[in-house]
């Protein structure tokens, strides 16, 4: 495994080592086809963002050349930005795969949004119970999600299959000790399972993966002149007519970008000229804040994520 | 990665192209909180610059409101995740944290070290290949220190390194270093540790983590980091013999067929010849499939599509290995059983195994003891609780092709699923086969079931009375065999109590002891059965999965199950025998209905409600069913 110094195979002959992402992908693939030979009606969660596009990959490779054996769900808030729809809407055609979208019925019939209900009851409705009225609908019994380790402490110690109550309640006292490769799939009656291919790739992982592999990702990732306001110390776009604007405030159009993507009003720009992948990976890297932090809905209270978890957010 | 700064800003293509090199090293820490463990973590993150501003912010606060180092930054709060331990200053589960070098990422298995979580110990080592293990320096080798060595080395781990941390407090003493590296080595060569490299630490003021600490002069070996960065831990996997675990079968149309999966360990090249295991059909490597195009060669380690040259049946949990050297295929094998569940461990319970990508049915004899990590001593035991660590006879109820677990974890590991709950209960770890395929030759018998049965004209049957105490079983069950009889019928009636005068009379009433008392009964059952008889079994047997154990025995159809269901109020009123006034006055623990669980059964062939019928009745109910069943199985 060491860089550098080739093994002997058991013939005798010389044998390149793996490279950590090569040993990331692998593992990923091989959590794939195990979730899919345990289970009788999977589906991927595609969020539409970088980690999707990573997972969405991997399946590809999984299981070529037939096609990933599951639809891709979508699980919308009308809110994302529109770059993101119409990504997702060609990525699908494109790779000529399934796609499920959900909005929560009573979400729009309420106009749920950020402005008005806030950003805990805008995503607790539209995305915590949005998804658990798809994976009840269509009776899916478990769910790819592209949720990484190093995202948040909390999920440091996140099972790669972990088990949800009919409720889609996350009990950690509940989970199960994971071994190996040999991964408990089984399920009780009502109970579904999340599995978290990604859960061993950090952000740099995901990127360097990105690079290598040439896979598309949302333009909103690159830096590009964008109208933005600023609003509680972020930057937020101004992505349709649908935002109200402050008395007195006025979209500027600045060269930004976002380094993760969720609902346009509660994810904040980067002020940035990164244009390339290349540029990206370098202000990553030189960065000095981490990723979450362009997401409202961590802020909410200390250990947000872990509640959020527990009551089914993924 | 501060001193990379530099290269990436001026040349972002060539940093990347060095990083894509790299290679990734999985290690656990071992050790307690009063060890420095959380710190020590927190020093790797905060040292490879992971830690961001915002993060660091907050860690100032949560410092000066939780931290235990005064006004200094506590790095160990950078690593405790969740709420709940966040409160109680404890780490209760298995948290895995990432960083990296210049030469290597490192994914960390950061496992509690108490007594009570040796399950999360397990857990960690069993996907590391090396364990930096906590000492103390003031305190020196504890005997949680050997138990961690203990585990690892069980586990499979042969790189060790013994991190004796606050030196710092010690004054960086010498002696007190090279006392502690040369008790540990002792130990280490007993546990068969090859590879143990001992490092002067604090990880609280950074001496030797990244750089080598002035404090230290008289150590000239490796900074913790370097020695990570460098370690040789392949143990070449690739070297020894090829197996892919076909997890699944790739057809997306008539003309293509592959057998997708993980290779443990190996190289594979097309043109090679395999075996299938456990069919042992043989056939030839044709390509490699992959996304990326057909591989010239894969390693241990990759995930790929196998086409082979022939159409041969191969399906999930089957083992594609290498023609010359194959693994074994048995039955009933020798394990360590490391047990993970708050219910204990019931020897001849049937469970479920999964290893590799294959699962199967099975179940443990008593342990023939139990390992006392702390002091390594074997005791007798009769089964394990959480926690515990045992050998014991492991039975499959398939031939499975493996390789002990010393040689190859991923043929050699296993994890043990309650069939109720399927919660993962405990793990287990092939050290060799008892009876393997090659020396079992099932002797053919001419007379069999069919012919012994046909001699009786009757159909061989076990009728299961299961119900409370005193709910009348061996009542209908006597008038039952006094009709059948009548009938011509050769019978037998096997009563619980009558059975815990002899077969059973070594057996109490613990739930351990309760699921042999249904083992032996539904074995004596099920030979009854094969000889031709009618069997009657009276038995509270108060757990479904026994229940169920007893079905398995016997083919579809030669299981009756008849649910003698009395409220218990009635039954207690009857009783009989007088045990319920036992019970109640606490003279007769674990008594069913009382301080012991009945779970009633699903779908009963014939449920009985006492309540609503004469013993007659039911007796009739019952007789009728049993003659009215086709002669031949369906």
């Amino acid at each position: 495994m060491t860089g550098g110094h080739p093994q002997r195979s058991w013939t005798g002959a010389a044998v390149k080592p793996l490279t950590h992402l090569q040993r990331l992908e692998a593992e990923s693939i091989h959590i794939m086809r195990e979730a899919v030979a345990e289970s009788e009606r999977p589906v991927m969660l595609y969020s539409v963002g970088k980690d999707s596009a990573v997972m969405l990959r991997l399946a590809m490779k999984a299981f070529y050349p037939s096609k990933p054996p599951f639809p891709l769900l979508h699980v919308d808030t009308t809110w994302k930005f529109r770059e993101m729809y119409a990504f997702r809407d060609r990525t699908a055609r494109e790779l000529g795969l399934d796609l499920i979208v959900h909005r929560n019925p009573e979400c729009v019939r309420l106009g749920i949004n950020p402005f008005e209900h806030g950003s805990a009851t805008h995503t607790d409705m539209w995305k915590t119970e949005g998804l658990k009225q798809a994976l009840d609908q269509h009776g899916f019994d478990l769910a790819f999600g592209g949720a990484r380790r190093d995202e948040e402490k909390s999920r440091a110690k996140e099972r790669v299959f972990s088990i949800r109550s009919p409720q889609h309640r996350w009990d950690p006292k509940r989970q199960r000790p994971e071994l190996w490769r040999a991964y408990n799939a089984r399920t009780n009656p009502g109970e579904t399972v999340r599995v978290f291919p990604l859960s061993n790739w950090t952000e740099l992982d995901v990127w360097q993966y990105i690079n290598i592999e040439r896979i598309p990702i949302v333009p909103l990732y690159f830096a590009a002149p964008r109208p933005v306001v600023r609003r509680d110390g972020m930057l937020i776009m101004v992505d349709d007519d649908r935002m109200p604007l402050e008395p007195g405030e006025t979209p500027t159009k600045q060269s930004v970008r976002f380094r993760t993507l969720g609902c346009y009003p509660l994810t904040g720009a980067i002020e940035s000229t990164a244009d390339t992948l290349l540029d990206i990976i370098r202000e990553m890297l030189l960065t000095t804040t981490s990723e979450r932090q362009g997401r409202a809905i961590d802020h909410d209270s200390s250990a947000s994520m872990e509640k959020k978890k527990q009551e089914g957010y993924f | 990665m501060a001193h990379a700064d530099s290269r990436i800003a001026s040349d972002i293509e060539a940093y990347l192209a060095g990083q894509q090199e790299k290679s990734l090293l999985r290690f656990i820490t071992c050790g307690s909180v009063d060890d420095g463990k959380s710190t020590l973590i927190g020093r790797f993150l905060y040292e490879s610059k992971l830690v961001f501003e915002d993060q660091l912010a907050a860690l100032e606060t949560d410092s000066k409101k939780d931290g235990t180092q005064g006004d200094d930054l506590d790095l160990a709060l950078l690593v405790d995740g969740l709420a709940a331990e966040r409160e109680q200053g404890i780490t209760i589960d298995v948290a895995y944290r990432y960083f990296s070098t210049e030469r290597r990422k490192f994914v960390v298995a950061d496992a509690p070290g108490h007594e009570q979580y040796t399950r999360n110990m397990v857990t960690g080592a069993s996907t590391a290949d090396l364990a930096v293990i906590l000492v103390d320096a003031r305190k020196g080798l504890l005997t949680q220190t050997r138990r961690h060595s203990y585990l690892v080395a069980l586990l499979g781990i042969r790189h060790i390194v013994l991190a004796v941390n606050k030196l710092d407090i010690v004054g960086y003493s010498r002696e007190v270093f090279e006392q502690i590296d040369a008790e540990y080595r002792a130990f280490a060569a007993e546990l068969g540790l090859p590879d143990v490299v001992s490092i002067p630490l604090s990880a609280l003021r950074g001496d030797n983590i990244t750089q080598s600490s002035p404090n230290t002069p008289w150590y000239s070996g490796p900074t913790l980091v370097e020695h990570l960065e460098t370690v040789d831990v392949d143990d070449d996997r690739a070297g020894e013999p090829f197996r892919l675990i076909v997890q699944w079968v790739n057809r997306p149309h008539l003309d293509f067929r592959g057998f997708s999966g993980l290779i443990p360990s190996g190289v594979i090249r097309p043109g090679d010849r395999v075996r299938i295991l456990p069919s042992g059909a043989e056939s030839t490597v044709a390509r490699i499939g992959t996304y990326d195009g057909d591989l010239p060669e894969a390693v241990a380690g990759q995930s790929i599509t196998l086409i082979l040259t022939d159409e041969i049946d191969v399906s999930r949990g089957d083992i594609i290995a290498a023609a010359d050297a194959p693994p074994a295929i048995a039955d009933q094998f020798e394990a360590h059983i490391v047990w993970m569940s708050e219910d204990e461990l019931l020897p001849g319970r049937r469970y479920l195994a999964k290893i590799g990508a294959r699962t199967v049915g099975m179940a443990a004899d008593h342990p023939k003891y139990r390992v006392n990590v702390n002091t390594l001593e074997h005791t007798a035991a009769r089964t394990l609780s959480l926690n515990q660590i045992g050998v014991c006879t492991v039975h499959f109820d398939q031939m499975t092709p493996f390789d002990p677990y010393k040689d190859n974890r991923d043929l050699g590991g296993f994890v043990i699923i309650d069939r109720l709950t399927n919660a993962t209960v405990g793990v287990g770890l092939l050290n060799f086969a008892l009876r393997r395929a090659d020396n079992v030759h099932w002797q053919a018998l001419e007379v069999d079931k069919a012919a012994r049965a046909a001699l009786k004209r009757q159909r061989p049957t076990v009728v299961w009375f299961t119900g409370l105490s005193g709910a009348g079983k061996s009542t209908i069950a006597n008038q039952v065999e006094r009709r059948l009889h009548a009938l011509g019928h050769h019978t037998y009636l096997l009563d619980g109590d009558n059975l815990r005068h002899g077969l059973n009379r070594d057996l109490g009433f613990t739930p351990a002891d309760r699921v042999e008392n249904v083992r032996r009964s539904a074995e004596v059952a099920a030979l009854m059965t094969d000889s031709g008889l009618i069997s009657l079994v009276c038995l509270i047997s108060p757990y479904r999965e026994d229940r169920r154990m007893a079905r398995d025995l016997v083919e579809d159809g030669e299981f009756v199950e008849v649910f003698v269901d009395t409220p218990l109020a009635v039954a207690e009123a009857r009783d009989p025998k007088g045990l319920y006034a036992k019970a109640r006055r606490g003279e007769l623990p674990n008594f069913t209905g009382i301080d012991s669980p009945y779970e009633p059964p699903e779908q009963p062939e014939l449920h009985i409600r006492m309540s609503e019928t004469t013993t007659e009745q039911a007796v009739e109910r019952i007789v009728t069913y049993l003659l009215n069943r086709p002669a031949e199985p369906r």
